[in-house]
């Protein structure tokens, strides 16, 4: 009996001291690695509306990206917890319709896209949250630079939070039109250039390299979101967002051919938007295997669009360690008075575009995700913690068809 | 009535969360599971990009809304 005892007392320390290992782990004061995503997508679409050809002409296009993303973690001694973390993005794409910003199909036809980003954040004790970030993209016609700040409250019970975050977005897009609708020579202060080539030539004759002007898009935008744990199985969130943009919103290689069919022009957009999307997002789990993900959007914006967005996504866990998720999601969206197909735009119009992505359409997207993660790690790596693989096929009442493959790669 | 439209997704969530009652720490053993929250997942990165640059609109996704081409 005594015997028993004593090892009923040493099995409750043992107990005891495993809870203070785990105590110290999470309250680990030193900046350690959270987590590390390797996240690559693989994406292709066809269609036969390109924009670049003035809504008409191939919009093949191939997509290949990269995202490397660490986050690091600390507690200091109050208990508040500080995360960071660093974020390097890559696309390369191949599209057919690029080709056509010359006239005869002989511009270059891929593109690359770098984009790094850092974000800093605090969660104190009190359930204070407060965040800072930055973030450059640049591809061969566009820059962007990007700052951001988050504040929040988790209540003290965590069941429910309210965070707002602003961004701030200064981009510049480099002014790339037609071949054949290119400004012919233009004189400034003794220095002529063609904006065709881009070549500075200074009036002695003097060649000074491919000076393609810019012009800036500026983007200003805060989100609100209010989640709230409802029942012990089911959560939800409230997403509100005003989105304000100013500068040059239309794009310089994107023709648009008129109903004289005798002229066609760089398509144009008023220099402002205003955008209001408001979502819901919904999860419940179903059971102790079935979880449902719903989310619906409202949109509307400043150029006359309307969109509803509803998706819902059913992971199902066919043991502890891997589920299959179906998804499926519907997009449906008014035109914009700025829209018209090729040929269709009178002259007369103050704002003119043959961009299918403002034209009336729905769309439909349908896929599935595998979720894997193995007690002992993927592949028996302990540390690769997670894989999840995402297919999906998207198809727009436009004619666009596209298929999307992305691999998360989580380390733990 | 139209302009009223903006309202569902608010009347929708403000039904549902009016109903909940406080949840303690040791039953969020569900709430607390990866495929519970809420947002987007690392793996839908990808195609929130190609669906803000095919269509119309974008946001209240906790995806990005600015910054970046898609020029093609």
């Amino acid at each position: 009996m005594k015997k028993i005892c004593l090892s009923v007392i040493g099995l409750f320390c043992l107990f005891l001291s495993s809870f203070a290992q785990q105590d110290a782990t999470y309250h680990n004061q030193t900046l350690q690695v959270d987590e590390i995503n390797l996240v690559s997508g693989y994406y292709n679409q066809t269609g036969d509306h390109s924009a670049v050809t003035g809504g008409t002409g191939s919009e093949k296009l191939n997509d290949v990206s990269n995202v490397f993303d660490l986050q690091l973690v600390k507690w200091n001694d109050r208990d508040n917890k500080y995360n960071l973390g660093f974020e390097l993005g890559v696309d390369h794409h191949t599209s057919a319709s690029q080709a056509y910003v010359s006239a005869t199909g002989a511009s270059r036809n891929w593109g690359l896209r770098v984009y790094p980003s850092v974000n800093w954040s605090v969660e104190k004790s009190n359930g204070l949250v407060l965040g800072f970030g930055a973030s450059y993209s640049h591809e061969y016609n566009y820059t962007s630079n990007s700052l951001n700040f988050q504040i929040g409250k988790i209540s003290k019970n965590k069941n429910t939070e309210i965070n707002f975050t602003g961004n701030a977005f200064f981009d510049r897009v480099k002014l790339l039109e037609p071949s054949e609708l290119r400004p012919k020579t233009v004189v400034t202060r003794g220095i002529t250039y063609t904006t065709a080539s881009g070549n500075v030539i200074t009036s002695d004759g003097e060649s000074r390299g491919p000076q393609i002007p810019s012009s800036p898009r500026n983007t200003f935008a805060g989100s609100l979101t209010l989640s709230q744990v409802v029942t012990k199985n089911f959560q939800g969130a409230l997403i509100v967002d005003g989105v304000a943009q100013k500068g040059f919103l239309s794009l310089p290689f994107h023709r648009v051919y008129f109903n004289d069919f005798d002229s066609a022009k760089i398509e144009k957009l008023p220099d402002t938007r205003y955008k209001f999307p408001i979502g819901v997002r919904l999860n419940y789990f179903l059971g102790d295997h079935i979880i449902l993900r719903a989310y619906y959007r409202y949109y509307q914006d400043s150029w006359g669009i309307t969109a509803h967005t509803a998706s819902l996504e059913i992971p199902v866990k066919l043991s502890p360690f891997f589920s299959v998720s179906p998804f499926y999601r519907y997009y449906q969206q008014t035109a914009s008075p700025y829209f018209a197909p090729y040929g269709q735009h009178s002259v007369q119009d103050a704002y003119y575009t043959s961009n299918y992505e403002y034209s009336a359409f729905s769309s439909r997207y349908l896929g599935v995700n595998f979720k894997i993660t193995p007690k002992r790690g993927v592949f028996h790596i302990p540390a690769f913690n997670t894989l999840e693989i995402r297919y999906g096929r998207y198809t727009q009442t436009t004619g666009l068809q596209a298929n999307n493959i992305a691999l998360d790669f989580k380390f733990k | 009535m139209k302009k009223l439209k903006w309202l569902s997704p608010l009347a929708l969530f403000l039904l549902l969360v009016t109903g909940c009652a406080p949840v303690k720490e040791y039953q969020k053993n569900k709430i607390n599971d990866s495929e519970m929250v809420l947002g987007a997942r690392k793996v839908e990165k990808p195609e929130s990009n190609f669906q803000s640059y095919r269509e119309g609109a974008s946001g209240a996704n906790g995806g990005k809304v600015g910054g970046g081409c898609g020029c093609n």
